[in-house]
């Protein structure tokens, strides 16, 4: 089974990416659990059809610890099981604690067991990893591939090297490698050329640029992938394109994260300040 | 009364723990520890965690109880207790030289998210490890199950550590003791000797918690289960495992790891757990049980028919821990007593269920329940809707015994206010003859107390 993590700015289209990689994967009929580490708890609406599912969490909060795995667990598009761990409302408890709680929680009830035959696992991880808990996904023995997604704005490939820190230290005792970043284009100047130079420096690859488009927004207003919504559409292409290359990729590295100043100068020689 | 505001209707709590029959994991996790020989308990967390486990212990065993803290301070609760930990594995290899430093995490370091397992390989690469020592680790939050917990997380990292397999099997058996006194691990030992079976017992903390006074101090008591011992436990033929809820997961972890196949069965406490302990040493030994043992058997057999009418049909309110208390409730029922009322503060459904199978049509009234509301305050309404003869369990039922004028036998952890249980044990058929004879004790002393002067009875 191959376990993966995907990290990144807010707002950068982490989820929309994940969903539609997932759905991608699917199709090549993969066994996918999708895990939403995210308090919002939307990282698996494209492919519930919207369906707001009870989270790990509020089932633990309201059940006690008599939880069962169907409690938590639903199936998506092409059979996918999803689960979201959910969290508190903004301002209160801890998000990161929620995580951790929740991952002990799936491996308790056996959610990663052979009958299941697990191909992928992948988690959906909130914005920054801004406290230990977020880093929860990406500890020994649980996700084990990185995928950053990225664009060519200043602050997503700020937040990508934040995260390439992150990584960085798990790496050390444990099996997390990166495995590549994502570029989600957000239709800067230069875009694919700055991606795939911050990934040399980072010492790894961007394994796929996903263009913009509006079809992305039409088939997120219908609650579908774009590969359910669409599949005949140039960008259902792209993102299965970009799941067999996540599903071929043995390009697996700790990364070298960027000091400031070399950040700036690659977005001076690159990109805007042209 | 000490407790008038107890009220003695019970209603449903949707909240609310009121005086628990629990306490925190690191106390499990250190006790364990300690029953490691030359190892050195080490707190991941604020120092006042670290105290306050210690005094629970100290307290209890009366004996000093050692154990080192990572000292978090507000700068350690945001940066995370990477820099501390790693700092204490210098310091505490260079100044205090254990064998082995078993780091818990505590509900702060938890919180934050520090991983344990990072830090402590960090500390490996870092060559901060001397050659020939360990750092080992375990995740212990509190606001997770209870004391008994910690200690089971900490026997299934020594277990995931230090075993190894080598292919030779080894004519010996695991032992792994769910919480018991270093009285009781030392009769465990004796009873596998009487049986002729080789064992490893882990942990193992008769001669650390229990050290005879020489006038000198030793930091690491000649006791404690060896890291040689640990490591061999890989090639034992069997394991056995005494309680579920103390053992079961280092039992599964020298399986998956090692292939060694386990059974679990209750702590020998009483007659019939003791009969399946022998039993399952039997077996697993491959030897047949000798005479001696059979004789120890005949005498508490002996002992319970000979008191039996002051046994029968004696009411009993019971409270500890899981492991301990199951067989402890068996043992009442195979006497004619009634257990009616059982708490317990650690959680698991395991509990119920077997609850249910013991009193089943034996006693159809018990009451019974564990969890976090399951609480001293429950035990306590529940014996003022209808009164009990005896109450047992640790030290803080003596306030429920005074006000209710009950006779009270003291049992568990922690016993913070009589001596004995460091001495004589409570497992095995020697140590279910103290039980009786302790039960006797208490019954009969009230009717010495309270019997109307032309009903005291000069024999008994």
């Amino acid at each position: 089974m191959r376990k993966i993590a995907i990290y990144g700015k807010g707002g950068i289209g982490k989820s929309t990416t994940t969903q539609n990689t997932v759905a991608g994967l699917v199709k090549m009929g993969k066994n996918v659990l999708v895990v939403g580490c995210d308090p919002k708890a939307d990282s698996t609406r494209l492919l519930l059809g919207g369906l707001a599912q009870k989270t790990v969490l509020d089932t633990l909060r309201e059940e006690g610890e008599d939880v069962e795995i169907d409690d938590v667990i639903k199936r998506g598009y092409g059979d996918v099981r999803c689960v979201e761990s959910g969290g508190p409302e903004p301002g209160v408890g801890c998000a990161g604690r929620g995580i951790i709680t929740s991952i002990n929680l799936l491996e308790q009830l056996g959610a990663w067991d052979e009958k299941y035959e697990t191909d992928y696992t992948f988690y959906d991880v909130l914005g920054d990893v801004v406290c230990g808990g977020f880093a929860m996904p990406i500890r020994d023995g649980k996700a084990e591939e990185i995928y950053i997604v990225v664009s060519g704005e200043m602050m997503a490939m700020y937040a990508a090297n934040n995260i390439c820190k992150g990584i960085k230290k798990y790496a050390q005792a444990g099996s997390v490698r990166l495995g590549g970043l994502i570029c989600n284009s957000r239709k800067v100047d230069n875009e694919a050329e700055m991606i795939q130079e911050l990934a040399r420096q980072l010492g790894t690859q961007m394994i796929h640029f996903v263009p913009r488009d509006n079809m992305v927004q039409h088939a997120e207003i219908n609650r579908k992938t774009v590969i359910e919504f669409a599949p005949d559409h140039p960008q259902a292409a792209e993102y299965a394109q970009l799941a067999a290359a996540i599903d071929a990729n043995e390009m697996f590295v700790v990364p070298t994260p960027l000091e400031m100043d070399t950040l700036e100068k690659l977005l001076i020689d690159f990109g805007i300040a042209n | 009364m000490l407790l008038k505001h107890t009220t003695d209707q019970v209603r449903e709590r949707k909240a609310l723990t009121v005086n628990p029959a629990k306490t925190c994991q690191p106390v499990g996790a250190m006790y364990a520890a300690l029953g490691v020989h030359g190892c050195l308990p080490h707190s991941h967390g604020s120092q006042g965690c670290c105290s306050y486990h210690r005094s629970a212990l100290t307290r209890h065993y009366k004996e000093p109880v050692m154990a080192a803290t990572s000292s978090f301070t507000e700068g350690a609760s945001v940066f995370g207790g990477q820099a501390n930990l790693l700092t204490a594995v210098d310091n505490i290899f260079g100044i205090y030289e254990p064998e082995i430093i078993a780091v818990h995490s505590t509900c702060l370091s938890e919180t934050i998210g520090d991983d344990l397992g990072q830090i402590v390989a960090k500390a490996r690469d870092d060559g901060r490890i001397p050659e020939g020592r360990h750092v080992i680790q375990a995740s212990t939050p509190s606001y997770v199950g209870s004391h008994v917990t910690g200690y089971a997380n900490m026997l299934e990292a020594f277990a995931k550590y230090f075993a190894e397999k080598s292919g030779d099997k080894i004519k010996q058996i695991n032992l792994l003791s769910g919480w018991v006194e270093p009285s009781d691990m030392r009769e465990l030992k004796r009873i596998t000797e009487l049986m002729k079976v080789k064992s490893v017992l882990l942990p193992d903390t008769s001669d650390v918690l229990d050290t005879p006074m020489v006038g000198k101090y030793e930091m690491y008591p000649k006791g404690g289960t060896t890291i040689p011992e640990m490591v061999s436990m890989g090639d034992s033929m069997k394991t056995v495992g005494l309680g579920t809820w103390g053992t079961e997961k280092a039992a599964k972890v020298l399986d998956n790891k090692c292939k060694v196949s386990y059974d679990i069965t209750d702590l020998p406490i009483g007659l019939k757990a003791t009969d399946r302990f022998i039993q399952a040493l039997a077996t697993a030994g491959k030897v047949s049980i000798p005479e001696s043992i059979a004789d120890e058997r005949g005498r508490l057999v002996d002992a319970i028919t000979d008191m039996h009418q002051y046994l029968y049909g004696k009411r009993v309110a019971v409270y500890g821990d899981p492991d301990n208390i199951l067989p402890l409730v068996e043992f009442l029922l195979d006497m004619d007593m009634k257990p009616v009322y059982t708490v317990s503060g650690t959680p698991g459904k395991a509990f119920t269920k077997k609850m249910e199978a013991l009193v089943g049509e034996r006693c159809p009234e018990a009451k019974y329940k564990n969890g976090p509301q399951a609480d001293m305050f429950l035990m306590h309404q529940w014996i003022k809707e209808e009164p009990v003869d005896l109450i047992i369990g640790n030290t803080y039922g003596k306030y429920i015994a005074r006000d209710e004028n009950i006779p009270f036998v003291r049992m568990g952890f922690p016993i913070i206010d009589r001596i004995g249980h460091s001495y004589f044990p409570t497992v095995g058929y020697l140590g279910g003859l103290r039980i009786v004879e302790k039960i006797l004790s208490g019954i009969m002393d009230k009717i010495d107390a309270t019997a109307p002067e032309e009903s005291f009875e000069l024999v008994m």
